[in-house]
């Protein structure tokens, strides 16, 4: 419970509009973000039945650009990201030799000869030094933007109102911007890539900007979404929507012991190219042991967390990598690897919940979708 | 509810009101901010004996679980099942409504100030 942040953490660009806002700051990835504004609960659920607004400025960007930059990211990721047309965007992973996950990552294609790849910020050392170590006999050039560019999630069922509504937003074709589209605007005559990706299971916008602009921008932002209930929302409640809409989290659900397959992200790999790093391995498969992950629900109040023990009768057949109780439904959840033999939906488990037993149940995942 | 200048505090972020022999325990408002939005709490039971500085207790938020520690020996003589239906009151009046256990002891350990346990939290 110590407040004092060490003292080499980042701060993001927006950090004095979150202090003034009454934030709590969390160290996260060496970063010091929001972690609430107000209530967990409140956040979250004005971007179920609202929007929210989120300072993802620690993510980390990546910019790929030159003639073989398709090419190359063919080579170094493991889906066909060739195949991706301008203003279109893919969840890909980069893998290691050995078919396990140095990051999960967002590739959104800006041009025939320019990308731009967003990896988590507790991956940017890793995730750059890999990219970088693939370069070698393409013609392209890797630049970190990470440190030059501010990130800015608005999530929730009236984004698109937000951002239509915000003074100084240019954004032509913003109605018609299908799921994973992106294209470039303007704020005040700044340039920004405003994606329509997130992490929340909602509706919503990722917007990129230098980060001497993120400050207006967000300021333009809140002031459109106040009358539509837009609240600014922290990483606590990122992680309980995220959870609920069962997308993984690097160091929980997904590492460099995990194989895609795994974790259900099978369809991310496109196994058919013929080659790129880590594709032996992912032929080969994790095993037949390995376990898969699931989700689980319990009932009553009391989740299971991170590390706690999952059990078939006495025996220990998975460990939990993500839970809480769900906002949205009332009851727990989890995400959790078990072993194959138990990993059906509608199989009962249990999960020890610090020295007691919590009945749980196998469900499919996500736990929640919104209705579209 | 007290002025918490008039509660006496443990280093594990809980307050005790000292009525005659009588401990009222809860948590502190700082705990409860670190903790987020408190969604279940699991108090002992009326009757129990509990020896100080070990867990008799959870607080869980969305985000984490917290522990009670009890701050002394002693027999817990009642128990806030308001707390435990509605547990957003750990949040909403920490040092009020939110009050966790009241215990009857014999002998109160020594606990800290209001300016010693503040010199904790900053």
């Amino acid at each position: 419970m110590t407040e004092a942040p060490p003292p080499d953490v980042k701060r993001s660009p927006l950090h004095a509009v979150h202090e003034a806002a009454g934030a709590s700051f969390t160290d996260f990835a060496g970063w010091l973000m929001p972690v609430r504004y107000s209530s967990d609960l409140a956040e979250h659920h004005a971007v179920r039945t609202a929007v929210g607004i989120f300072d993802i400025s620690h993510m980390a960007e990546f910019l790929v650009e030159g003639a073989d930059a398709a090419a190359y990211l063919d080579h170094a990721l493991a889906g066909r990201l060739s195949a991706i047309a301008i203003g279109q965007a893919k969840y890909t992973l980069l893998l290691t030799e050995g078919g396990g996950i140095v990051d999960d990552l967002i590739v959104y294609r800006q041009g025939d000869e320019r990308f731009l790849v967003v990896a988590n910020a507790g991956n940017h050392d890793p995730a750059l030094a890999e990219m970088q170590a693939r370069v070698s006999g393409f013609e392209v050039v890797l630049t970190d933007l990470s440190d030059a560019i501010a990130l800015i999630a608005v999530q929730g069922p009236v984004a698109l109102a937000v951002l239509k509504a915000t003074a100084g937003l240019a954004a032509s074709g913003l109605d018609d911007l299908g799921y994973y589209r992106h294209l470039d605007g303007s704020f005040d005559g700044i340039p920004v890539h405003i994606a329509r990706t997130g992490y929340t299971g909602e509706d919503g916008f990722e917007l990129y900007i230098r980060t001497d602009a993120a400050v207006a921008l967000w300021n333009a932002l809140t002031a459109a979404g106040a009358p539509l209930g837009l609240v600014p929302a922290g990483l606590a409640s990122r992680d309980t929507l995220r959870l609920e809409a069962g997308m993984p989290l690097y160091g929980h659900e997904l590492g460099l012991d995990t194989f895609p397959e795994q974790a259900g992200l099978g369809r991310v790999v496109a196994v058919k190219k013929d080659e790129f790093v880590g594709k032996q391995a992912i032929e080969a498969g994790p095993g037949e042991d390995a376990r898969v992950l699931v989700g689980l629900a319990s009932e009553g109040k009391r989740a299971g967390r991170a590390g706690y023990a999952v059990y078939s009768g006495e025996k220990v057949v998975g460990e939990i990598t993500s839970g809480a109780l769900s906002p949205t439904l009332g009851h727990p959840i989890a995400m959790a690897y078990v072993d194959r033999a138990v990993s059906a939906v509608g199989t009962p488990l249990e999960i020890d919940v610090r020295g007691s037993r919590v009945a749980a149940s196998v469900v499919s995942l996500p736990f929640y979708e919104r209705e579209k | 509810m007290a002025a918490p200048e008039e509660l006496k505090y443990t280093s594990e972020h809980e307050w005790v009101l000292v009525e005659g022999q009588v401990a009222t325990v809860g948590i502190t408002a700082y705990a409860a901010e670190k903790l987020g939005d408190i969604v279940y709490v699991d108090l002992p039971k009326v009757g129990s004996t509990i020896a100080a500085g070990k867990v008799v207790g959870e607080i869980e938020s969305t985000k984490s679980v917290g522990e009670l520690f009890a701050p002394v020996e002693g027999t817990v003589v009642e128990a806030n099942e308001a707390v435990v239906a509605s547990p957003e009151l750990v949040n909403a009046d920490p040092f009020g409504e939110g009050w966790l256990i009241k215990v009857e002891f014999a002998e109160l350990p020594e606990l800290l100030s209001l300016e010693q346990y503040t010199a904790l939290t900053v």
